[in-house]
């Protein structure tokens, strides 16, 4: 266990050093702070100094340890475009991403899953055949253009749900802002999260109905069945419970997805999150912002994969016989 | 005329007579195609044409509402641009974006896979490794940041006209891993081949030998990845122009009409933004289902 653990952690390892490297290399190439910090009027000697004290004139690759040491205590510069530090940027976005991202994904599983079941278990009925329909449209309609469907339903034609923004949020702590406590953080809160959490749905039932037509084909269903057990019993707690490992893979690696989509969902409804800050910073080549963005998700996606990796261990025993043999 | 019949009669097009869905698709694909191409000659009006536009007329529905006129079917947006109009010159710079960009992933997928399948060893390990990382993250992600870095680096004025080279650079850079892949396991088979041996035996340099003997034999698979990536393209290129980090609304694509149509969704003018969103979503599915249909035909397993 111990081993599997820092081997997955080794495999990590250079993932990031290789995001860092490209993170660094855009400072590094892509515009010149030094021209741009002194403005018009200088002289050599003064651009000689504003150089040293950076530590431009120093060796790349101590430029590079030393900007990983930076990222490494979480500092990332500050902002071209607000003049702010990227660490309190991104602190202040953070928790509108992660709300979303989690409401999302509890829709997809809540609605997702019993979808799949449903379609699994009486696959010909009108039904199961409109939820696949469904399902089809939900894989190739662009998450942007769903956005914008939802909005003109229920914002422009019927009313009844806000169109942008959080809503009033509650401060919770020092930094953390929440919207799950008032009514108007709620409602705003819809419309994103389905929109971002349909990809993912359409996903899980397939997924679901996929293993449930496996599963329900064999012997010990039989056997179940022929104990004399409601359909109940065999339906949810033999069947569903064996179709639940690789669903918890798939649900596991497409958070990191989630994160990739909100980029999209929150500027459809102006969803003061990261992805939001993303879009911004790269229409305006603000560097420092998309640097520490690259950096933050490769962080997020690595520690996901591991995650999964170990819950994986944990759900399948035979697994960790295969380990201790 | 024998060729044409020996195509009639192949395995592919038999299958192709037997899936009306595909037939459906195929069609849809080609009206998509002949009305972008076409339309210089097929449009009703030229939206880049300033002089033929006129704000008396702009923001008109389409023709089954009460104001809506024949000569513009579906409406017009904020300057009296035909809708119909714009969208088929859209759906030109989409198709034209999409394709290019899967041309450029399929031609750097070939050539790095077919390196790495063919040299093994420390090239090998590289060039995986790195499409390894790259395919964990999204590709849109990866193209976001690509086009943003890019777009950075690119002096002020050269922007407008290398905005949709810059474009089809960012979606294939995003998009060659799974290419690349395909190719580098079908020639780590082709390579222990007697074909292969023989020809290195007479000597032939290895860059021939990848051309002209491994190339034709790893091509099948990968045509098939081609189509299926294309509806993919086409979305990445609009979700960029969307986000307003694509092309700009001087040159619209099928995702810049449906950006700026956007804004102007809650004043009621929807049709500016839902017909081109609907043209998206049906040009995709068509290409999708076709792609499908493709790799089910291809593959001689599933007959």
């Amino acid at each position: 266990m111990v081993i599997f653990v820092i081997s997955r952690l080794l495999q990590a390892v250079p993932v990031l050093l290789v995001v860092g490297f490209i993170a660094f290399a855009m400072f590094a190439y892509v515009g010149n702070p030094v021209t741009m910090m002194l403005g018009q009027d200088f002289t050599e000697a003064q651009r000689a100094a504003l150089v040293a004290q950076l530590g431009l004139d120093q060796p790349f690759f101590v430029q590079y340890a030393k900007f990983l040491w930076a990222a490494l205590h979480g500092e990332f510069g500050v902002s071209y475009r607000l003049a702010r530090p990227v660490t309190e940027l991104i602190a202040e976005r953070l928790p509108a991403t992660l709300e979303l991202a989690f409401t999302a994904s509890a829709i997809a599983l809540l609605i997702g899953v019993p979808m799949g079941v449903y379609t699994g278990i009486y696959r010909n009925s009108p039904l199961a055949r409109a939820f696949m329909l469904f399902s089809l449209a939900g894989v190739s309609l662009p998450t942007f253009l769903i956005g914008i469907l939802l909005i003109l339903v229920f914002s422009v034609l019927l009313g009844w749900l806000p169109s942008f923004g959080r809503g009033d949020v509650v401060a919770l702590g020092s930094w953390w802002t929440t919207g799950f406590l008032t009514a108007s953080g709620l409602k705003a809160l819809i419309l994103p999260s389905v929109t971002l959490g349909l990809f993912q749905m359409t996903l899980i039932m397939r997924l679901v109905r996929a293993e449930m037509l496996e599963v329900l084909r064999s012997d010990y269903i039989k056997f179940a069945r022929a104990r004399g057990l409601t359909n109940r019993a065999v339906n949810f707690g033999h069947a569903l419970k064996n179709t639940l490992v690789p669903v918890i893979t798939i649900v596991g690696l497409q958070l990191g997805g989630l994160v990739a989509f909100a980029i999209v969902t929150e500027t459809v409804f102006q969803w003061p999150g990261m992805g939001l800050l993303f879009v911004q910073s790269v229409s305006s080549a603000d560097i420092p912002v998309m640097s520490a963005y690259l950096q933050l998700v490769a962080l997020l996606f690595v520690g996901i994969n591991l995650m999964v990796d170990l819950l994986y261990y944990a759900v399948d025993p035979r697994l960790r016989a295969g380990v201790r043999r | 005329m024998t060729a044409l019949r020996a195509a009639w009669n192949s395995d592919v097009a038999w299958s192709f007579r037997h899936a009306p869905m595909a037939m459906l698709s195929a069609f849809v694909v080609l009206v998509c195609i002949l009305g972008a191409f076409l339309s210089p000659w097929l449009a009703p009006q030229d939206p880049f044409d300033l002089a033929g536009l006129s704000l008396m007329d702009s923001l008109r529905p389409p023709v089954f509402m009460d104001d809506g006129e024949w000569t513009y079917p579906l409406g017009t947006d904020n300057q009296g641009r035909d809708v119909l109009s714009a969208i088929m010159y859209g759906t030109r710079i989409s198709l034209v974006v999409g394709v290019s960009a899967v041309a450029f992933a399929f031609v750097l997928g070939m050539v790095l896979g077919m390196v790495a399948g063919y040299a093994g060893g420390a090239t090998d390990a590289v060039l995986m490794r790195i499409a390894d990382v790259q395919l964990t993250f999204p590709a849109i992600l990866i193209a976001l940041l690509v086009q943003g870095v890019v777009v950075a680096a690119l002096p002020q004025e050269a922007q407008e006209d290398f905005q949709l080279l810059v474009l089809v650079f960012a979606i294939g850079i995003s998009n060659w891993p799974q290419f690349a892949r395909t190719v580098r396991g079908s020639t780590l088979v082709e390579r222990g081949k007697d074909y292969v041996m023989a020809a290195r035996v007479i000597g032939i340099p290895a860059w021939r030998i990848l051309l002209s003997h491994i190339l034709p034999n790893v091509l099948g698979p990968v045509l098939v990845i081609a189509t299926l990536n294309l509806g993919f393209a086409i979305i990445t290129e609009a979700t960029l122009s969307f986000l307003g980090v694509g092309l700009p609304p001087t040159r619209p694509s099928l995702g810049t009409l449906i950006r700026v149509g956007n804004n102007f969704l809650f004043s009621g003018e929807w049709w500016m933004t839902i017909f081109p969103g609907l043209m998206l979503a049906l040009m995709v599915l068509s290409i999708n289902l076709l792609g499908d249909w493709l790799r089910d035909a291809l593959n001689p397993r599933l007959r």
